[in-house]
């Protein structure tokens, strides 16, 4: 089998000689393996480019879902589109506390800027374990008919007990009433940390105060009762220790100093 | 269809799944079977890579080197997975939210390799193919029962609806938990081999080796 075969003359064909080597010789192994490959990566890659707008469409789509759910304007069945013309895309840069234009709110991509240095920074003081957080955050403004701010949807992150938490935070026009918080996306522990999404837990935090009289963050998830508990008080998850200090964590950070505290103060006296 | 057909589809379902009989892709069946939506999309994904991954194999298995067999027919079973991969989260986006890291772990799911290298190679596409079906269909089979079951008792429901109402929304039924987590699959594929193997003793493997009577005593 690996002696070359007698019959094939010098003058046939390179095809034929090739086709009458041995399947194991060297020269057609390797000239299999790259014809498959290189089949193999340019169907990969067309359906790659060519699934790539409605993938993208898919995640925009899903993110305005959340926003919307929070914001409670959320329906099974809605027309998402429409239903997001009422709510505002807006930039924060988190150290002045004011708007920018720096970059389109649209299409910015806060998660994205967060990984990137020039965009980013790294936090010394972080209890929210996120590392690096964006310069510019993302906010969503609902406003009424009359064009009042209605609600402020905030994007906060944090870590848990395995994994990042992903969710939004809806305030009420006064920076401080808290009208719902909903994680979008999380690999806490099913039936435990996962609880984070049960809808009675959730349904706790709707009324709550995230500042109390004197400005500070007062808002807590924790087992027992502070002083103020009716105000600030959230009940953390049974069995999920860890995940609720998560969220604790994460909710303080983002309502503190380096989050949208200043931008919320601004905001209230009209000069964000 | 002929006779020999129909039965390559229906022995893997029970006679000779990869699941219970040849204990292939247990991996997979216990990260995906928590809820049954996510192990039928799950099910239905592996069929089909199992299927036309046998197909082409089989297609061109006559030029295949043997020396780099396996690395050919990973280049090919893993082209399907991102194929499959793209398309869920092109068109069923929230499935493949929660399916996650587990489709692109197709490409190691035992299951296909070992249809590739057992029967693929050997045997002409369409048998092949239809090789690759059954044995997704018993992947599939198992992957459902232990997500029935996963379902059922951990959350009290059967695809998202609630069937037993749990004490969390203020119903009567406390969910074992422990069924939402991993390991839960393991004692449940675990019963389902000893349930299939008092069905069918045939499915019982002979001892590798018989304990020694011992002499005298201590």
């Amino acid at each position: 089998m690996l002696k070359a075969n007698p019959e094939i003359t010098p003058k046939q064909g390179l095809w034929a000689r090739f086709m009458a080597m041995p399947l194991d010789s060297a020269p057609r192994t390797i000239a299999i393996t790259v014809v498959l490959c290189l089949l193999c990566a340019m169907i990969v890659s067309a359906a790659a480019v060519a699934l790539k707008p409605q993938q993208t469409l898919n995640k925009t789509l899903d993110k305005k879902v959340n926003i919307l759910k929070v914001a409670g304007l959320y329906e099974d069945g809605i027309d998402v589109e429409a239903t997001f013309a009422k709510v505002e895309p807006r930039v924060v840069d988190l150290a002045t506390g004011k708007f920018s234009s720096e970059v389109d709110a649209v299409t910015y991509d806060q998660r994205k800027a967060s990984k990137d240095p020039e965009s980013s920074v790294r936090l010394t003081n972080d209890p929210a374990s996120i590392k690096r957080q964006a310069k510019l955050a993302s906010v969503y403004l609902i406003r009424d008919d009359a064009g009042d701010i209605e609600r402020i949807i905030l994007p906060v992150h944090g870590y848990g007990l395995w994994s990042t938490l992903y969710g939004f935070l809806a305030l009420n026009a006064d920076g401080n009433d808290v009208y719902g918080l909903r994680f979008y996306q999380h690999g806490e522990t099913p039936g435990l940390g996962a609880e984070v999404e049960n809808p009675k837990w959730i349904a706790q935090w709707p009324g709550k105060k995230v500042y109390g009289s004197d400005g500070d963050v007062r808002i807590t998830v924790s087992k027992t009762m502070g002083p103020d508990a009716d105000k600030h008080h959230i009940d953390a998850l049974a069995g999920a220790t860890l995940t609720s200090r998560g969220v604790d964590n994460l909710v303080k950070f983002w309502m503190g100093e380096q989050g949208f505290q200043l931008f919320l103060e601004n905001l209230k006296k009209g000069e964000a | 269809m002929a006779l020999k057909d129909k039965s390559m589809l229906i022995d893997p379902l029970v006679d000779n799944n990869p699941i219970t009989l040849q204990v292939l892709g247990i991996c997979s069946a216990l990260a995906v079977t928590s809820s049954l939506k996510v192990a039928l999309v799950m099910a239905i994904a592996v069929t089909l890579v199992t299927a036309f991954s046998n197909f082409f194999i089989s297609l061109i298995r006559n030029q295949i080197p043997s020396s780099v067999r396996i690395i050919i027919q990973m280049v090919i079973i893993a082209s399907l997975v991102i194929l499959v991969d793209q398309v869920l989260k092109a068109y069923f986006f929230e499935i493949s939210k929660t399916l996650a890291v587990f489709v692109g772990l197709i490409i190691t799911n035992c299951i296909v390799m070992g249809r590739a290298e057992a029967y693929a190679m050997k045997n002409p596409p369409i048998p092949s193919f239809l090789d690759g079906i059954g044995n997704g269909l018993g992947y599939g089979l198992i992957l459902m029962l232990v997500g029935t079951i996963r379902e059922l008792f951990g959350s009290g429901s059967l695809f998202g609806v609630q069937i037993l109402e749990t004490v969390n929304n203020g119903g009567w039924y406390v969910p074992n938990g422990m069924l939402l987590l991993p390991p839960s699959s393991f004692f449940v594929i675990g019963l389902l081999i000893w349930a299939f193997r008092t069905w069918k003793p045939a499915q019982v493997e002979k001892r590798d080796f018989k304990i020694m009577e011992s002499e005298g005593s201590h």
